[in-house]
């Protein structure tokens, strides 16, 4: 198979999948039970010093 | 003896450029290598001057490394009036062709001098000096690899100057916001991987346990324009002496690259970049958190993801394959979840301290910012849609479009990152003059929306002009008459142009008088006071 093909093919099955999947894996833990807390403190990192 | 190693290494180099101007393949190539050579042998006296003997004190580890910062920040406002001059310069141009002085003054030679000197110069430099503030206060450490950071700054400057001398010399690579030829190209890859050590040093060093959202943006900036200028400046040099090279791609492989670039180079210098300016600076100002911390890592993910995809819509109707181009626009127009998100985070950061907007200068500006970030991303996917872009494509209104996300969103928010660095970095209590930032902030806004409102309505006549067909299928317009239709345009947008530069060289003159130590004298900004307003002052 030629590599145009090829490239093709696997970017919109496997890579569209893979891409697809991590992006909905990112969404979910930036939601996951108990992220509030962390995020709220991370938010304030740039106000603690000068 | 401090700085004997670089001096050595810089008198080397400058041999090394002498070399080069002596066995030159070409005449344009002996007389860029004239110019490195004396840009070289200056910095090598300057080191010269500057050695000391007595012994040096090591610095403190815990203290942030600032001195790169400084000079990053006075880069920033130098190139920036720079910039935006010769902006104004090609825009008459356009206007009047008398002003193209041959050979090297003339538009062909200078347009790029204008994208290269406001994208690169004045944004990279805002770039390069924020992403150091922010790093190490975010991280709570000081700058990694000690005298690298002093590299990266000169190293860029050094870029800047042969990239801006090759354009008027001639020489370029033809590839747009990728002009300089192979061995600038070089340059910069060496330049940028130190800048990408220092910046990821940093990080790894860092006391503070989680990495604050703002070091995500420049980190994804600073990884992928890597990534994309190597990849784009895959050429083949003609000789190693000369100032000509051949891409290692052809025909539309070549243009879809060239557009994978120059999309991202839109996508990760000039927006995520900034978001990390936006990320830190608007909070500090406001002096309250990011409305939605969790929003803000959605928003960074979701626009990584898209925004490599969204390049094949410069090359709608074109030799590019069909499914290409709509892939290229889907993406583009799902952009606008993540740039509306990022952006009703930024603005709602305000939220409950909207009066600012009426007494701080500086937060107004910022919003300015971030609305014109969400007004540009909004008009931007409208723009890949392929039927809009029948009309829009090759006109004015692409230049219109850039220019009020340049202009307004890069523009305005590195303004407001350097009126809040500029005190702080030089231990001054408060700028010069708050009132001169809403000077400058009318000035600035009044120009986009004249330029931006000007490109439109020619943009648009221009593309209908085109396009118009008589009853039996003759064009009705030949290209010249459409040129001349644009003339009173060409003279507003450059009177927009004119409008926004004053403003810049306002902040120019502020800052600088910040810098020297001095606070004018003058009534506090409305709200803060009841006294009634001087009429020198524009109505808010």
């Amino acid at each position: 198979m030629e590599t145009y093909t090829w490239l093709r093919q696997f970017a919109d099955s496997w890579g569209l999948l893979f891409m697809t999947l991590f992006f909905i894996g990112v969404v979910l833990f930036a939601f996951r039970p108990g992220s509030r807390e962390q995020a709220d403190e991370a938010a304030r990192i740039p106000l603690k010093d000068d | 003896m401090t700085n004997g190693s670089y001096i050595v290494g810089l008198g080397l180099f400058a041999f090394i450029a002498l070399m080069g101007a002596g066995f030159a393949a070409d005449q344009p190539f002996a007389q860029h290598m004239w110019v490195l050579f004396f840009v070289l042998v200056g910095a090598t006296f300057a080191l010269i001057r500057r050695a000391q003997f007595a012994p040096v004190q090591a610095p403190d580890p815990d203290a942030y490394m600032d001195g790169p910062i400084r000079y990053g920040a006075i880069a920033t406002i130098f190139w920036g009036v720079i910039g935006l001059t010769v902006g104004v310069v090609v825009a008459l141009q356009l206007a009047f062709p008398d002003l193209n002085i041959e050979p090297w003054f003339n538009f062909g030679r200078m347009r790029p001098l204008h994208t290269s000197a406001v994208i690169f110069a004045f944004g990279g430099n805002a770039l390069i000096a924020t992403s150091f503030y922010v790093v190490q206060r975010t991280s709570r450490a000081r700058l990694f690899g000690g005298d690298l950071a002093w590299f990266v700054f000169w190293g860029y400057q050094l870029f800047i100057v042969m990239a801006a001398t090759g354009y008027l010399l001639g020489i370029t690579q033809s590839r747009e916001y990728a002009e300089p030829e192979w061995y600038v190209d070089i340059w910069l890859t060496i330049v940028w991987v130190a800048y990408l050590l220092v910046f990821l040093g940093t990080i790894l060093k860092r006391k503070e346990p989680h990495i604050y959202v703002a070091n995500w943006f420049y980190l994804a900036f600073i990884v992928t324009i890597a990534m994309l200028h190597i990849v784009n400046n895959l050429a083949v040099p003609a000789s190693f002496v000369g100032s000509h090279s051949y891409s290692l791609f052809a025909g539309v492989q070549d243009a879809l690259t060239q557009w994978w670039y120059g999309h991202n180079a839109v996508g990760f210098f000039l927006t995520a970049g900034f978001l990390g300016m936006m990320y830190y600076f608007v909070p500090k100002q406001a002096e309250r958190p990011v409305y939605s911390y969790r929003l803000s890592i959605i928003h960074f993910w979701a626009l990584i993801f898209l925004y490599i995809w969204a390049g094949p819509h410069h090359l709608h109707y074109t030799a590019l394959p069909d499914w290409a181009q709509t892939l290229g626009m889907v993406f583009s127009i799902m952009l606008w979840m993540p740039s509306w998100g990022g952006m009703i985070n930024g603005l709602m950061t305000l939220s409950g301290a909207w009066d600012k907007i009426r007494t701080d200068p500086v937060i107004r500006m910022m919003v300015a910012a971030i609305a014109f970030y969400g007004m540009a991303t909004f008009e931007g996917p409208m723009m890949s849609i392929k039927a809009v872009n029948s009309l829009s494509h090759y006109t004015d209104w692409t230049i219109g479009h850039v220019h009020s996300g340049a202009l307004g969103w890069n523009g305005l928010i590195t303004f407001a990152a350097l009126y809040f660095m500029v005190p702080r970095l030089w231990g001054r209590a408060r700028l010069y003059s708050e009132r001169l930032v809403v000077w400058h902030f009318w000035l600035a806004m009044i120009g986009i929306v004249v330029y931006a409102a000007v490109m439109w309505v020619s943009g648009i006549m221009q593309g209908l002009m085109w396009r118009e067909y008589d009853e039996q299928g003759f064009l009705v317009y030949s290209f010249a008459e459409t040129v001349q239709a644009m003339f009173p345009y060409y003279l507003m947008r450059a009177l927009g142009g004119a409008l926004y530069l004053a403003g810049a060289i306002i902040m120019a003159y502020n800052l600088t008088m910040t810098i020297l130590g001095h606070e004018r004298e003058e009534e506090p900004i409305g709200g803060k006071s009841a006294a009634p307003r001087p009429a020198a002052v524009p109505a808010e």
